[in-house]
């Protein structure tokens, strides 16, 4: 699942995670820039504003590289279905709008498994960032990309910078063949258009097989 | 805007760059082109003497009137306690090892090395690329991706490698710090015996770095001599180079 913040990828995955698991699919999901292994150095990194356009790019190719190995695959060899929150595509996305050189980014994630099905959630840079201070969201200085120093505005400086990020997210669309939700509608509606993109993806037998054949 | 016109992009770093450009694709908002500093970088396996002999060159070269920094594998502010976290818990597999250390070079590659080169200094590197090269091959990591990895290197000026045989690499790492984990390279489950897997990680090792040498343009240097002897040879070939990069030198 992919899309920029407030584009509701979250809620969908969540909804989506819900109607697999209720129809007898094992679940795991796993969440961009979420290992253990690079926590600590993002953190004081962060912290002290230090991270370079390459070294954020590097950590989460480093994070991605560890869940990988211990959260994907497995349970992809397990024959059970991963839903990731955010993929490669935000890589993509993000760095390159930091100014990290597109095809280094490609070749650099080129050990990532390609996804059976990637959906992006697209949103208008203005729906997103109504939701988000709607919510009373606190953004954040990376995510508002405050590192690029574009504006001093924290939401001046999301809309230009997650605008630029929209812009790399459409470049992706063709190129990795991602499947597209509107993600202005409603919720409801979006989930039913994502339960039909992965229903016609995966392989989800009817669950009407006899007992008797299981004993 | 890019810095691509002599390197060569699709192959990222390998031979065929020229020296104080990226080897691959780079960084770019970046630009490198132009400036004045140098690097000069000093591999080779442990127990070579690689400090000994950088402190000596300093001296050397300050004394000359040259400005010098150091750097030095694994020593960036940001990396350094998550690498040795990871390397203390084991939890570390050979694409995140190696891509942990790419971000460490990426830090002192845009803190310490680009501002040193583009004021000027001899950046003096205790270990560079290559030995994350050398380790990530001895792993099974692919060599393509590595080296398209590390595109983002700048291409030094000179690479000396201090070449040690097996025997001598073994007896003089046993004397000075012994054996580790992962210098023993016990993550590749060699064998239980800790001195055949640390010997066989040693010899895949050296014969990783051999087969660098001419892609990448090593100057070779027999560091099974003493260290004044091996000091002499830096400071000649070293000093011919700057001579004729700067013209005339700083003279004395």
């Amino acid at each position: 699942m992919e899309g920029i913040d407030g584009s509701g990828k979250t809620t969908q995955l969540a909804l989506l995670a819900k109607w697999l698991s209720a129809a007898g699919h094992p679940v795991l999901v796993t969440e961009w820039n979420s290992s253990a292994l690079v926590k600590a150095a993002t953190k004081t990194g962060k912290k002290k504003n230090a991270l370079t356009p390459m070294t954020f790019s590097l950590l989460h190719a480093t994070d991605f590289a560890d869940r990988l190995l211990y959260n994907i695959i497995p349970p992809l060899k397990a024959g059970m279905i991963v839903l990731a929150d955010r993929y490669a595509y935000t890589a993509f996305a993000r760095d390159a709008t930091r100014g990290v050189d597109r095809n280094w980014l490609r070749e650099l994630y080129s050990f990532a498994v390609r996804p059976d099905l990637a959906v992006y959630f697209r949103v208008p840079i203005d729906v997103s960032t109504d939701r988000l201070l709607a919510r009373r969201v606190k953004l954040k200085f990376y995510e508002a990309g405050m590192d690029m120093g574009w504006s001093n505005s924290l939401v001046d400086s999301f809309r230009l910078f997650q605008g630029k990020v929209l812009d790399e997210y459409d470049r992706l669309v063709d190129e990795f063949g991602l499947s597209v939700v509107d993600a202005v509608g409603s919720i409801t509606e979006q989930q039913r258009i994502f339960r039909k993109l992965v229903t016609q993806h995966l392989e989800i037998e009817p669950n009407d097989e006899p007992l008797d054949e299981l004993a | 805007m890019t810095n691509r016109s002599t390197s060569s992009p699709e192959d990222g770093a390998s031979g065929g760059a020229r020296p104080g450009s990226y080897y691959g694709y780079g960084i770019p908002y970046l630009p490198i082109d132009g400036y004045p500093g140098k690097i000069i970088a000093i591999e080779g396996t442990d127990g070579v003497g690689r400090s000994t002999q950088i402190r000596l060159l300093r001296e050397w070269l300050e004394i000359q009137g040259y400005g010098v920094i150091e750097t030095g594998w694994t020593r960036s502010e940001l990396m350094q306690p998550t690498i040795n976290l990871a390397k203390a818990s084991n939890t570390l597999n050979k694409l995140t090892f190696v891509l942990l250390y790419a971000t460490d070079f990426a830090d002192r590659l845009e803190k310490e090395i680009i501002p040193a080169l583009k004021a000027g200094f001899i950046v003096l590197s205790d270990r560079y690329i290559y030995t994350a090269m050398a380790r990530a091959g001895v792993r099974g990591v692919d060599r393509q991706w590595i080296r398209s990895l590390y595109g983002f290197a700048i291409a030094p000026h000179l690479v000396f490698y201090l070449k040690l045989d097996e025997k001598t690499l073994i007896r003089r790492v046993l004397q000075s710090r012994g054996m580790d984990y992962w210098e023993s390279g016990m993550d590749l489950k060699l064998g239980d015996d800790i001195y055949e897997s640390f010997r066989a990680y040693q010899r895949a090792l050296l014969r990783e770095y051999a087969s660098m040498a001419d892609e990448f343009g090593f100057r070779m240097l027999d560091a099974r001599r003493r260290i004044d002897v091996i000091q002499d040879e830096l400071r000649r070939q070293i000093g011919a180079f700057l001579a004729e990069s700067d013209g005339v030198g700083v003279g004395v």
